[in-house]
């Protein structure tokens, strides 16, 4: 059983979690060798494929060294301190005869195994009856919720094995553990034994459930193909500043939040208006929730309005006010000029938040501003809606009109709605009507941060590139201080009470897949960067989603010890999965349609691991076919047939006729 | 229509008899229907329309320094002078006008004849060793619903055929509708039996049993009853209902519960009030698209289809399908087994002849339930809409499946009501025979086979996977997989659809692709005959060869620039836009909706003016334009994009 062995193997075939993955050469290396491409092999994903699918430059021997294996599979190669602090938490590191089954796929059994980061399955290894390994590897990060059943009944027969009187467990006990995963792909796991059941049940628990970010396998993930700090300086603010700076000169890049004294949750530099000094940030930041002083969120080239973000202002009961805020925000409007904040809470939950030392901007102290108030959902409500349509999408039994009722009840298609709206208003505030634009909610880190983003989607062509995509995520999600850590903790199928989890930026991906389905031809990257983007902000090899914001991440040495996954999807060869390949340059705006016929149910993504996309994949693929055969590159092609078509003489015959 | 020489003049002057003095400038248009006549006065921007058949003779006068008078007489006495400035153009016009007002005989005859079903029959293997043709109905003398040519089991003598009509709804007794070859199983129909609650019938116990002994390889048949139980137990109380077991050998009967045309028609209204809903939430649309049932029923249709392919395709099982009277939901349900099974009737022609061979010659009551004459309203039901619906439901799952497109279908639906066409008027063969309905109408499916490159799916490939064999549409959990099909019922709300159309835009890329493969194949020959002529052609082919190349590619590019800004500028433009600045571009690709309702001649006949104006009507998110002006919430953007 030799690590090399797969590429011995190697065919070219290339097969990932598709029914009736060819099976032969049971290898344990299996384990080790690179997973499928296709599937985004670095990201946590359950894969299962065939042995003989190899990509030489894939990395190896790393992953093997990196990966720490307990139990049988433990090459000794991995033993660091850090593997002896996850060994604990691993009650039984193998298994033998896992059944394992999930939907849509054959179930499969073979040898179950726990290391610290991963929970693997190989099949019949080392030359059962039935040949191959197909291969379970997902990320333990990536388990939102472990359900386990135990039956300790002699005659237990496991659903999903033939009836064969064989596979009748004569031990007595057995047990199924159901894997929910924050994908919403859901495994079954059935193991004999009841003990190791819930020995295996708990030891995934605890793995899943590690709280302290630098025992994340992002930190112990060393792909070869990259280096660490790869990716992480791709979208420096300097430069996007430079942009704004050669067309105008009222804003300033500002250093006052250098070292995160200023306000935790942004970045050390910021973008301001160039008449305000840092002083005068300071004492706005105190007026501000968090520190979250208002700050430069987009600057529109078209009409050179601008969209600032900030959190609310700290009225409080007393109604305060601040000079210095009042100077800030007065600032940006010329004479006579008007602007509009945007309030993502409704009015009376704006009013209530003074109670609580929070509030609105009041006319009087800034006469140049109206307010509109458009409520969007966020925090508990938004989770709980996140898993009732989860749970709904997963209900077998409902008919077409429960279906619908549960769709309707569960109004994640309503927030859909309410969001592309809302962001939709800051867009026509700026292209239609040329005024400046202030957005915030209460903490301007959730549904702030959702308007401004989608807002720039809608206006700026730059934003719907592939490159520009990811940069508006760097700047407005992830530097911008939405909280990561805490909103993607728990996904859908989380039994534990949501604390502060909250779905925001699936939500958002959600808008710009809406985006997409209606402006087929405008958007650069195609739906599965959407979906990649959701699972690594879940769980993920890269530390790019990691921590809630700048400061926390320079206390880890984020960038310093993990790979970005920037850097990942820049590689040439990965990059052009992630291409739509109807994609043509729309330099105008995109204003989508809101009305509730528009607006469908992503089922890329709540359905991706209940339905099968086999005809929809059959369709794209087709599609890139079509326009494919169009390039250049497949004319040139047209060309070479030409002239070959002219020395070969049975094809100038066919000519002659 | 290929007789237009002439779509469209400029500067033609239409004179006054009164005073030639007061003659009109404008453009006069040839349409299939009608010559009309627009002035150019841009307030008032009068139309002239004439109806072809009402015209009684056009007279050509000599050319004048002025222009080409032409002279149009109408048989309401109404006398049209208009002077062409070019004599070519008057001329064209004139042979134009000519072969329209005249219709033309051969061209109607031949469009009869592009849908046989004879030819469809024989087709899947009929007459063979166990069916065959029977002229049992020759003077409509068993079942005046059905054609006069009706398959049936080899073993059924007309004494059994008439028999069993007599122990049937409306006499329809059970006949072939589709038949596998490959496995021998069928699918026959007809209506439900007289059986009351204990009435038996000989005849139609051996018809039943000649249908089964018609497929050797299998032991029993399906009679599938579609509707509901209780509507089939109330039946029996009227004389009628469903077979019994115990009286049919070698049956297996199930009910599937497709609910009747008047739970229908309340459905369809049901949801068509929520479409018109004025700006509703999210919660409004999903209530209301539940409460209709709408796609409920889809589903059960479908449900039903693919129950019955499974029992031919799978199991090698007969099927004899029947509703009440066996003319809607049987239609339905055996129209989309037939799709599902067959991958001939998913390419256009195929489709065409499963409409006239399950819809049309069957017996589908069109005049009734589409209310083409003053009927009664009780008759009307969405039928053959639902089963168009379940077509494009099975495109959006299966999308290289089908040869035509969204667009086939909804000028289907469209001439279903439209009466343009001979095809969907009348009940039945009969009625279609005695009004000659053939000798004085076209088809419409001629019609749409000329036009055939607008309905094309640029997905369909002939040896694509998809369009092999059986489809096998998901079955469970499969209810989130029907869709609200908002290209129908909101076709008009052009801003609710995708602005740009992923069909269009491949079928343009295709049609190029072509181009240049046609491009290089003249141009190889002609190399060829260089080289064959030349001795030393070396020199000239490179040569020659990267001129060939320039054209192709600088055309594609330029094409491929163009298409998206001509469409992004029409939206730019969207909320200020003059009622026909969507028409005048076009040269453009066509790829927004607007574009394609134009493009579409027959849909609109008046289709320049008509879709200008819906512009303006129906504008929908980014119109308004005005300020959001105050915390209040009366802001004009409220209304375009209210949260909740």
């Amino acid at each position: 059983m030799k690590v090399g062995d797969a590429e011995d193997n190697s065919n070219g075939q290339e097969l990932s979690l598709s029914r009736g993955v060819q099976r032969s050469g049971g290898h344990y290396c299996a384990l080790f060798a690179p997973r499928d491409p296709c599937l985004h092999p670095e990201v946590p994903t359950c894969t299962r494929r065939s042995v003989p699918a190899t990509q030489p430059e894939q990395p190896r021997g790393s992953c093997r060294q990196q990966v720490p294996v307990a139990g049988k599979l433990h090459r000794g190669s991995a033993a660091t301190g850090t593997t002896m602090e996850f060994s604990e938490l691993i009650k039984t590191a193998t298994v033998e005869s896992v059944l394992l089954s999930c939907a849509g796929l054959p179930a499969v059994k073979g040898t179950l195994c726990i290391t610290s980061h991963h929970l693997l399955l190989s099949s019949c290894p080392g030359g059962d009856a039935q040949p191959g390994t197909v291969e379970l590897w997902l990320l333990i990060r990536n388990v939102d919720a472990v359900e386990k059943r135990v039956q300790n009944l002699g005659w237990y027969q496991p659903p999903g094995t033939n009836g064969s009187p064989l596979d009748t467990r004569l031990a007595g006990s057995s047990g199924t553990i159901t894997l929910r995963c924050k994908d919403l792909k859901v495994l079954q796991l059935e193991i004999p034994g009841m003990e190791e059941c819930l020995n295996i049940a708990s030891s995934i628990e605890a793995l899943s459930s590690v709280d302290s970010v630098m025992m994340m396998y992002p930190f112990f993930y060393r792909p070869q193909s990259l280096r660490l700090e790869e990716g992480w300086h791709l979208f420096p603010l300097e430069r996007h500043f430079q942009q704004i700076a050669s067309q105008t000169s009222q804003w300033r890049l500002s250093h006052v939040n250098q070292d995160f004294t200023t306000c935790p949750t942004y970045p050390p530099s910021v973008i301001v208006p160039a008449a305000v000094d840092d002083d005068t940030l300071r004492k706005a930041a105190r007026f501000r929730h968090g520190g979250r002083f208002p700050i430069l969120s987009y600057y529109h080239p078209k009409n050179g309005t601008v969209m600032l973000r900030s959190s609310q202002p700290l009225t409080g009961p007393n109604r305060k006010r601040c000079r210095e805020d009042e100077m800030l925000l007065g600032t940006v409007l010329d004479k006579g000029e008007r602007g509009f904040i945007i309030d993502t809470r409704s009015a009376q939950a704006a009013k209530q938040a003074r109670m609580t030392g929070g509030g609105t901007e009041p006319k009087s102290s800034y006469p140049q501003w109206r307010r509109l108030h458009r409520p969007l959902e966020r925090g508990r409500p938004l989770q709980e809606s996140f898993m009732k349509l989860v749970e709904a999408c997963n209900d077998t039994s409902a008919t077409m009109d429960r279906w619908l009722s549960r769709l309707e009840s569960c109004r994640w298609l309503s927030h859909v709605k309410a969001a592309l709206s809302t962001a939709c208003l800051a867009a026509q505030c700026m292209d239609r009507e040329e005024a400046t634009v202030l957005v915030h909610g209460a903490e301007g880190t959730d549904t702030t941060l959702l308007v401004t983003a989608l807002a720039q989607v809608i206006l700026d062509p730059s934003c719907r590139t592939l490159r520009g995509f990811l940069g508006l995520l760097e700047r407005e999600w992830i530097e911008a201080g939405h909280p990561f850590h805490l909103r993607c903790a728990r996904s859908a199928s989380s039994h534990a009470r949501p604390k502060q989890e909250a779905p925001l930026f699936l939500l958002f991906l959600d808008c710009v897949w809406q985006l997409s389905r209606q402006f087929p031809f405008s958007l650069e990257f195609s739906e599965r960067l959407l979906l990649t983007l959701f699972d690594n902000a879940y769980a993920s090899a890269y530390g790019t989603f990691l921590c809630n914001n700048e400061k926390e991440r320079c206390l880890c040495k984020v960038k310093e010890n993990t790979h970005s996954l920037w850097a990942w999807l820049n590689q040439p060869e990965e990059r052009t999965k992630y291409l739509n390949p109807l994609y043509s340059h729309n330099p105008l705006v995109i204003w989508p349609s809101v009305e509730p016929q528009s607006i469908q149910l992503w089922q890329g993504l709540f359905f991706r691991w209940i339905r099968s996309s086999q005809h929809l994949d059959e369709a794209w693929a087709e599609i890139q076919r079509l326009v494919e055969s169009k390039d250049p590159h497949a004319k040139e092609g047209v060309g070479k047939r030409l002239s070959r078509s002219l020395s070969d003489p049975a094809a100038q015959t066919e000519n002659e006729r | 229509m290929e007789h237009i020489r002439m779509p469209k003049v400029e500067n033609v002057r239409l004179l006054d008899r009164l005073s030639s003095r007061k003659a009109a400038l404008g453009t006069l248009y040839l349409t299939a229907t009608h010559v009309i006549f627009v002035e150019n006065v841009s307030e008032t921007r009068k139309e002239t329309w004439v109806l072809h058949s009402q015209i009684s003779s056009i007279e050509k006068q000599a050319t004048t320094a002025t222009g080409c008078p032409l002279l149009i007489r109408c048989k309401n006495f109404q006398v049209i002078q208009l002077v062409i400035p070019q004599e070519r153009d008057c001329h064209d016009v004139y042979i134009s006008l000519i072969r329209l007002t005249r219709p033309d005989k051969e061209e109607r005859e031949q469009g009869w004849k592009l849908v046989d079903l004879n030819e469809e029959y024989n087709r899947m293997g009929i007459p063979n060793n166990y069916w065959q043709i029977s002229d049992v109905n020759r003077d409509y003398g068993v079942c005046d619903s059905y054609p006069t040519e009706v398959y049936v089991p080899k073993s059924a003598t007309a004494h059994i055929i008439v028999g069993s009509s007599k122990f049937r709804s409306r006499r329809r007794f059970p006949a072939l509708s589709y038949y596998c070859k490959d496995n021998n199983a069928s699918i026959c129909r007809s209506s439900q039996p007289l059986s009351g609650f204990s009435a038996r019938c000989l005849e139609d116990e051996q018809m039943l049993q000649a249908i089964r002994k018609a497929n050797p390889g299998s032991d029993f048949i399906y009679v599938v009853d579609t509707r509901p139980k209780l509507n089939a137990m109330a039946n029996r109380a009227a004389g009628k209902g469903y077979e019994n077991e115990d009286n049919y050998s070698n049956i297996k009967f199930q009910f599937i519960g497709i609910e009747n045309i008047h739970v229908m028609r309340n459905s369809l209204q049901k949801m068509l009030e929520v479409c018109e809903l004025k700006s509703p939430s999210m919660s409004d649309f999903l209530w209301g698209l539940e409460n209709s049932g709408w796609l409920k029923h889809i589903k059960a249709i479908m449900d039903a289809g693919i129950f019955i392919a499974k029992a031919v395709a799978e199991e090698g099982v007969s099927v004899l399908v029947h509703c009440s009277d066996g003319w809607d939901r049987t239609a339905q349900v055996c129209s989309v087994a037939s799709l599902l099974l067959d991958p001939y009737y998913r390419t256009m022609k195929g489709f065409m002849v499963l409409i006239e061979k399950d819809w049309v010659s069957f017996g589908h009551k069109f005049n009734h339930r589409y209310g083409n004459l003053d009927g009664d309203p009780k008759e009307i039901s969405p039928v053959i809409d639902q089963f168009i619906e379940c077509v494009w439901q099975l495109m959006e799952q299966f999308p290289c499946a089908f040869e035509f497109n969204e667009r086939f279908l909804i000028h289907i639906q469209h001439h279903i009501y439209s009466c343009q066409f001979g095809n969907f008027l009348c009940n039945s063969q009969k009625e279609r025979r005695e009004l000659k309905i053939q000798e004085r109408t076209y088809s419409l499916w001629a019609h749409l086979w000329k036009n055939r490159a607008d309905y094309l799916n640029p997905l369909y490939r002939s040896d694509h996977s998809q369009t092999q064999g059986t489809l096998h549409p998901q079955m469970a959990p499969c209810n989130f997989l029907y869709k609200f099909w908002s290209g129908m019922y909101n076709r008009f709300e052009k801003g609710l659809h995708p602005r740009q159309s992923i069909t269009d835009y491949l079928m343009a890329v295709k049609e190029e692709t072509q181009q240049l493969e046609e491009e290089l194949e003249v141009l190889g020959e002609r190399l060829a005959n260089l080289q064959k002529s030349q001795l030393n052609g070396n020199k000239v082919k490179s040569k020659q060869q990267d001129r060939n190349k320039q054209p192709g590619l600088s055309t594609s590019s330029n094409s491929l620039a163009n298409t998206p800004q001509e469409y992004s500028n029409d939206l730019k433009s969207f909320p200020s836009r003059s009622p026909s600045q969507g028409d005048e571009d076009d040269s453009a690709l066509i790829l927004t909706q607007d574009n394609l309702k134009s493009s579409d001649p027959d849909l609109s006949a008046n289709s320049d003016q008509e879709s200008g104006v819906e512009d303006l009507s129906c504008r929908s998110p980014s119109g308004g334009g005005c300020l959001p002006s105050e915390d209040s919430g009366k802001d004009s953007d409220e209304a375009v994009y209210l949260a909740v």
